[in-house]
């Protein structure tokens, strides 16, 4: 009677077991074990990281910001979003859109059919990078003959031929509409520039630099900004300015979670993205590598012949 | 002072009555125009600081588009330009100057000028061959002036 009982007990264990067993396959639970352990391995490759909980996936969101769907809830739809990261790494194998940041000097070369040569080459410091997914956009801006011109482009521009960064760098700001008010010199470019190569494995540089305004009228009220960027601002603003100013800053926002929330993609979808996505990036930037390798490699022998 | 602290203690004031959109920086009637041609009139139009003043814009919609003709007044008289460049936001690829730029024309579309010292957009080249007919003005000569494309 009594091992009667105690089997029955057994049996009802192990059915306890096998059932939790299956209930953790059907759930996401292993998976997650899956990418911490992916984690680890990557922590010990790079070694250098802290210990600290930083998913090194979560660093593409600089680089690659477009990747990121609108946060807005009226617009998102899963199946469009994964159609178009497809799509955008489709484009990133057949040109090389390189990383870049809003104050790096990007030189763009495209297919013009009102141009003479069919080919149009356009230099200048990025001032604005916007949208997402197919729908990404860069405006570049430089001071030609005096005048100041900017140039709009989508990212994945079929006829873009080439995107050329010729100094990676960022500046204080998320911003730089403001150079469109300041002096000429700060975002005059010559179209000849010659690209700059970072060593390997250093970090984007800031440049710290502050740029002059002119004097007033102004396109936008710069002073409400809180612009890091700008040097002489002080000297231009009146009194009722610097009063208005105060009134209007919003020193809570800061803590406004909620609005936070509705700016960003949160952390587990992100996550999805970019595991979605980093393998083909990685072989991407690998072929680049390896492309400027041969490239430096080459020019010694040019040289030389 | 006293305004200042009822406007601190107020906040709902500060969200004013009237609207703060962006202006569209449109080139429509009045509006003032930058000569970038060397012809004589321009020339000192600019220097003396009076800059022409819109007082048509030849289109269905009135306002100008880049490669639309407008007829201006400057130094008390009326002639005839083409607009090379808009601070307008203009679609991709197509550049945005910091500046409305005009270059001065005759009823035949030959320039006043010899020579333009500012960059002007390529896609300018399609559009004016566009809009020149066999027979009426040829507005294409305002190409061969131009120094320099983006």
């Amino acid at each position: 009677m009594a091992v009667t009982l105690r089997k029955s007990t057994e049996l009802f264990t192990v059915a306890k077991w096998l059932t939790r067993r299956d209930c953790r396959t059907l759930s996401s639970l292993p998976e997650k074990a899956k990418l911490a352990s992916l984690e680890v391995t990557e922590k010990a490759e790079t070694s250098r990281r802290r210990p600290k909980k930083v998913n090194p996936l979560l660093e593409n969101r600089h680089a690659y910001p477009e990747f990121l769907p609108d946060p807005n809830p009226k617009w998102r739809n899963s199946l469009r979003e994964k159609l178009e990261r497809a799509d955008m790494l489709k484009r990133r194998n057949q040109i090389d859109i390189p990383e870049f940041y809003v104050g790096s000097i990007l030189a763009v070369t495209i297919a013009d059919p009102h141009s003479q040569g069919k080919t149009n080459r356009f230099v200048g410091i990025c001032i604005e990078r916007k949208g997402c997914g197919l729908r990404a956009e860069f405006t570049l801006r430089n001071v030609v003959d005096h005048q100041g011109v900017e140039v709009r482009y989508d990212l994945y521009d079929p006829t873009i031929h080439k995107i050329q960064v010729l100094r990676v760098e960022k500046r204080l700001d998320d911003k730089l509409f403001y150079l469109r008010d300041a002096l000429p010199e700060y975002s005059t470019f010559s179209f000849d520039m010659d690209p700059e190569i970072l060593p390997e494995g250093t970090p984007v540089p800031i440049n710290p630099v502050k740029v002059e305004l002119k004097p007033k009228p102004w396109l936008e009220r710069w002073e409400r900004q809180e612009l890091q960027g700008i040097s002489n601002i002080e000297q231009y603003l009146t009194k009722k300015d610097k009063v208005r100013r105060e009134l209007r800053k919003t020193p809570w926002e800061k803590y406004d979670l909620m609005k936070q929330y509705r700016k960003t993609i949160p952390i587990e979808e992100q996550t999805d993205i970019w595991s979605e996505v980093n393998s083909q990036l990685q072989q991407l930037q690998l072929a680049r590598k390896k492309s400027t390798r041969k490239r430096t490699f080459s020019a010694p022998k040019t040289q030389l012949g | 002072m006293f305004r200042t602290i009822l406007n601190k203690l107020n906040p709902v004031e500060l969200t004013c009555g009237f609207h703060t959109t962006a202006c569209l920086n449109e080139v429509r009637l009045l509006t003032r125009l930058r000569v970038v041609d060397n012809s004589e009139i321009g020339m000192r139009a600019m220097a003396e600081g009076k800059p022409p003043k819109v007082i048509c814009v030849y289109n269905k919609q009135r306002v100008g588009f880049i490669g639309d003709r407008v007829m201006v007044a400057i130094k008390g008289q009326k002639k005839k330009g083409i607009l090379v460049g808009l601070k307008q936001t203009q679609k991709v690829k197509v550049p945005k100057f910091d500046s409305n730029n005009i270059v001065l024309i005759d009823d035949n579309g030959t320039p006043l000028g010899t020579r333009i010292h500012v960059p002007i957009p390529t896609i300018l080249r399609t559009i004016l061959k566009e809009k020149t007919h066999s027979k009426g003005a040829d507005y294409t000569k305002l190409l061969a002036i131009a120094t320099k494309f983006v």
